[in-house]
């Protein structure tokens, strides 16, 4: 099969090409080693069945970011069939700098001069003849918003693929043409591919060329040391970066467009979003309504204001004899208003999911072990996955559209100060704010994040904005334990630790990194655009599929080992237990609370009732409170004391979110980010919540600090006596 | 007169003469377009201060004032 992989700078239009050539054939998963997609699909249209490969957009083919290495390693080392570059017309200065790079290997290219649509809005032309010619490459127009030209861009690239072409480089005629020569002859005479591409790296000084051809090296080095100093003091780089900006502008300067020197659409916008003092309090404003459009009962707070109660009522009726009315009375049957869209869906998702319970429960034998596997294991398990899959859906789309519009690259800009000094960059802040919805859809938002070591460290600390899973868990412990007067504080303070924990950890983990530095902040803030629906709905697609495998696969297979050890005791073969007190649960539980024992809420005849519950909290959050409630912990007198509570609130906050999420972080951060990431979850939620328990205690029992300092004190002095005196001694 | 990139003020222009950066991060303000000889403009400062937003080669780049204190730019 032909294989055409697709190569250009970001925000050019190339995944939206992508998605228009391929269609649903288009599937997504990482280059070998690294966190970078790969996307790859077919192209059907032509005789012969066309592979192609979504190459990450790159700038340049430099070797320095994990996207500019998987580019550059698939076009020299996989030999692809054709390159199509694709150029933003609208900024061929900057664009056409990637194309004199690619056009040095030798591989078929053809240039793809996308969003001609806008050109011709503007009554504006490109000269195709002339940028033909110095290029040397076949120049297509296309718009892949409109699918204009994409036929003819892939028949030509079918054409092309069938040819072979040899390396052209634009230096050629500058004051570094004769080294590069020289470096190109020498190089010829090895078996290498594409001399010309490894010649210029080789004269720029490139880590990986100088590493791989020392002896060529060392023979430019010799002739470069005997070439008279000019502007650019020897950096060999700079000449040749300046070069390849030279070439460009000398030749194609006509063809440059620029819109009418005033401020563009985009600039106005950018008055405003990235305004002086409005920027911060409007990108704020932009999260609240995210959240609430996605969690609020109270859509707008219609209700509030204008007791809809009524109205309500009305709305069901406006919606009697309807085909859907069933559907649409579940989405708001059960709340006191108007939802928003992500409550209204995740009800009506409820509802389904419900009424799937309901018909298996029906029809299934009462009281047998396949019942129970299917309606309180598995069922009740999709329940509780799907039941959050609609707002993490919603979530995740509307952060597509902030990526997609170009928002994302400015709400960097506006946050990066106040991120460096944590280790992060202000992207960081929209997946740590989502946090608060969800972990699922904020782990995701990483993929915005260019940093691996940044991914990493945002996706360890996810979890520490309380989710809304967790909210049950702080209100019933503020309800039941704390009384109505201290809830509120203690729900409050819940949150502020988890986010001063995440600060903290977010510091330590940047001072414990070696040779940690602070990833560039370099970026293209690109024009605002509208975002493309069929982008949009591809995006989600995928994480909806890949989200449900795993659903289906990994979560799928912890639940049911969940539910296994929660109605069978080790005498399994007797059945399950009527009693969760006799499981295999309760058992380990009793064993494992040991290590719990100094966090203050293992101790007690119902700390295996706490242990119970954090293990159960992996299925989902809300678990927590499900189980505790079963062991009767609601009903009954809480026998621990507020510094043992406060521990177990901590601990359930801090260690391993719940298995959708764990499989979130699996997909989303690199292999070895992902164990230290486990590891330091259990560790963490351990620390501190043994930290909180002692600090509580000794707080409580503020006589008790006192002797114990006191004790210390005595106690180090006679060590530090012994010590001394034997050191004396061996001394003498 | 010649000053760094970062000392500028709104709306001034100016040609860069040198890039001081090292390694992966003057590898990067090359690959942007920021090289000697190039045209560029402070357009904005983010509202804390810090990054900046210039113009260069007909698009807007952001970039910390780190990294901008390394472009020598003769200003006109």
């Amino acid at each position: 099969m032909i294989r055409i992989c697709l190569a250009g700078n970001p925000n050019c239009g190339k995944t939206t090409l992508f998605n228009s050539l391929t269609g649903s054939s288009a599937h997504v998963g990482n280059w070998p080693g690294v966190t970078v997609e790969k996307r790859e699909g077919t192209y059907k249209k032509l005789e012969e069945k066309i592979d192609i490969i979504d190459l990450p957009g790159i700038y340049s083919m430099s070797p320095y970011t994990p996207e500019e290495v998987v580019s550059r390693n698939y076009i020299l080392d996989e030999n692809p069939d054709c390159v199509i570059n694709i150029v933003d017309a609208t900024n061929l200065e900057r664009n056409l700098y990637l194309t004199t790079q690619l056009l040095e290997i030798d591989v078929p290219v053809v240039v793809a001069l996308n969003m001609i649509d806008l050109l011709k809005k503007n009554k504006e032309t490109i000269d195709l003849k002339s940028l033909e010619k110095m290029l040397g490459v076949k120049v297509v127009e296309i718009s892949a918003l409109k699918e204009e030209g994409l036929d003819n861009l892939m028949k030509i690239a079918y054409q092309e693929s069938k040819n072979t072409r040899k390396g052209f480089t634009v230096l050629e005629k500058s004051e570094v043409g004769s080294l590069v020569l020289k470096a190109f002859n020498e190089l010829k005479k090895t078996d290498i591919k594409s001399p010309l591409f490894h010649a210029v790296k080789l004269v720029e000084n490139d880590e990986i060329e100088v590493h791989d051809h020392i002896e060529v090296h060392e023979l430019i080095e010799n002739i470069k040391n005997n070439l008279p100093k000019d502007d650019f003091e020897g950096d060999y780089e700079a000449i040749i970066a300046n070069e390849r900006y030279e070439y460009i502008s000398r030749n194609f300067k006509h063809t440059f467009v620029r819109f009418d020197e005033g401020l563009t659409i985009s600039d106005k916008i950018d008055k405003v979003l990235t305004h002086k003092i409005f920027a911060i309090p409007i990108f704020l404003l932009i999260m609240f309504i995210l959240f609430h459009l996605t969690f609020s009962e109270d859509l707008l707070g219609l209700n509030a204001i204008f007791n809809l109660e009524i109205s309500q009522e009305w709305l069901i009726n406006l919606f009697t004899g309807m085909k859907y009315e069933k559907m649409i009375e579940e989405g708001i049957a059960t709340l006191s208003g108007i939802p928003s869209p992500g409550v209204f869906l995740q009800n009506w998702m409820g509802f389904v999911t419900g009424s799937l319970i309901d018909i298996f429960s029906s029809f299934m034998p009462e009281g047998t072990v396949i019942t129970s596997l299917i309606i309180d294991g598995i069922l009740t398990g999709i329940d509780a996955i799907f039941s959050f899959i609609p707002q993490v859906l919603l979530l995740y789309l509307f952060v597509s559209i902030l990526e997609d519009s170009g928002y994302m690259a400015r709400v960097a800009f506006i946050m990066d100060r106040a991120f460096r000094r944590f280790g992060l960059s202000g992207k960081a802040f929209i997946p740590l704010l989502m946090g608060f919805g969800c972990s699922v859809p904020a782990m995701l938002a990483t993929k915005t994040l260019e940093d691996e070591r940044e991914r990493d460290v945002t996706i360890r600390v996810t979890p520490f904005f309380s989710c809304g899973a967790k909210a049950p868990i702080w209100t019933l412990l503020a309800a039941v334990v704390m009384g109505k007067f201290l809830g509120d504080i203690f729900v409050f303070s819940i949150y502020v630790l988890g986010i001063v924990v995440a600060i903290v950890a977010a510091i330590i983990m940047k001072a414990f990194s070696k040779n940690y530095e602070v990833p560039p902040f370099i970026m293209e803030l690109p024009q605002y655009h509208a975002p493309q629906f069929k982008n949009l709905m591809a995006h989600l697609w995928e994480k909806l599929k890949h989200f449900l495998y795993k659903a289906s696969t990994i979560i799928m297979a912890a639940i049911v080992a969940i539910w296994l050890l929660s109605n069978f005791s080790f005498k399994f073969w007797e059945g399950m237990v009527d009693d969760i007190e006799l499981s295999i649960l309760a058992k380990i539980a009793k064993i494992v609370r040991y290590i719990f024992y100094p966090l203050g809420f293992g101790m007690g005849s119902d700390g295996w009732k706490y242990t119970a519950a954090t293990f159960t909290g992996l299925i989902a959050k809300e678990d927590v409170v499900g189980t505790m409630a079963q062991l009767g912990l609601i009903e009954g007198t809480i026998n621990l004391s507020n510094a043992a509570i406060y521990s177990f609130a901590a601990y359930n906050l801090f260690t391993l979110p719940c298995f959708a999420a764990v499989s979130t972080a699996k997909s989303e951060s690199s292999k070895k980010g992902f164990i230290k990431t486990l590891i330091w979850w259990i560790s963490l939620s351990y620390i501190v919540s043994l930290i909180i328990y002692w600090l509580f205690t000794l707080i409580e029992t503020i006589l008790w600090l006192g002797i114990l300092v006191l004790s210390i004190l005595i106690i180090s002095v006679i060590v530090l006596g012994v010590f001394v005196s034997s050191k004396r001694r061996l001394k003498a | 007169m010649e000053k760094n990139l970062s000392e500028f003020k709104i709306g001034e222009k100016g040609i860069i003469r040198k890039v001081d950066a090292l390694g992966k991060i003057k590898r990067r303000l090359f690959d942007m377009g920021i090289t000697p000889g190039a045209t560029i403009m402070l357009k904005k400062v983010s509202p804390l201060g810090d990054p900046i937003e210039v113009t260069i080669r007909g698009y807007e780049l952001s970039l910390r004032r780190d990294e901008a204190s390394s472009v020598i730019v003769e200003a006109l």
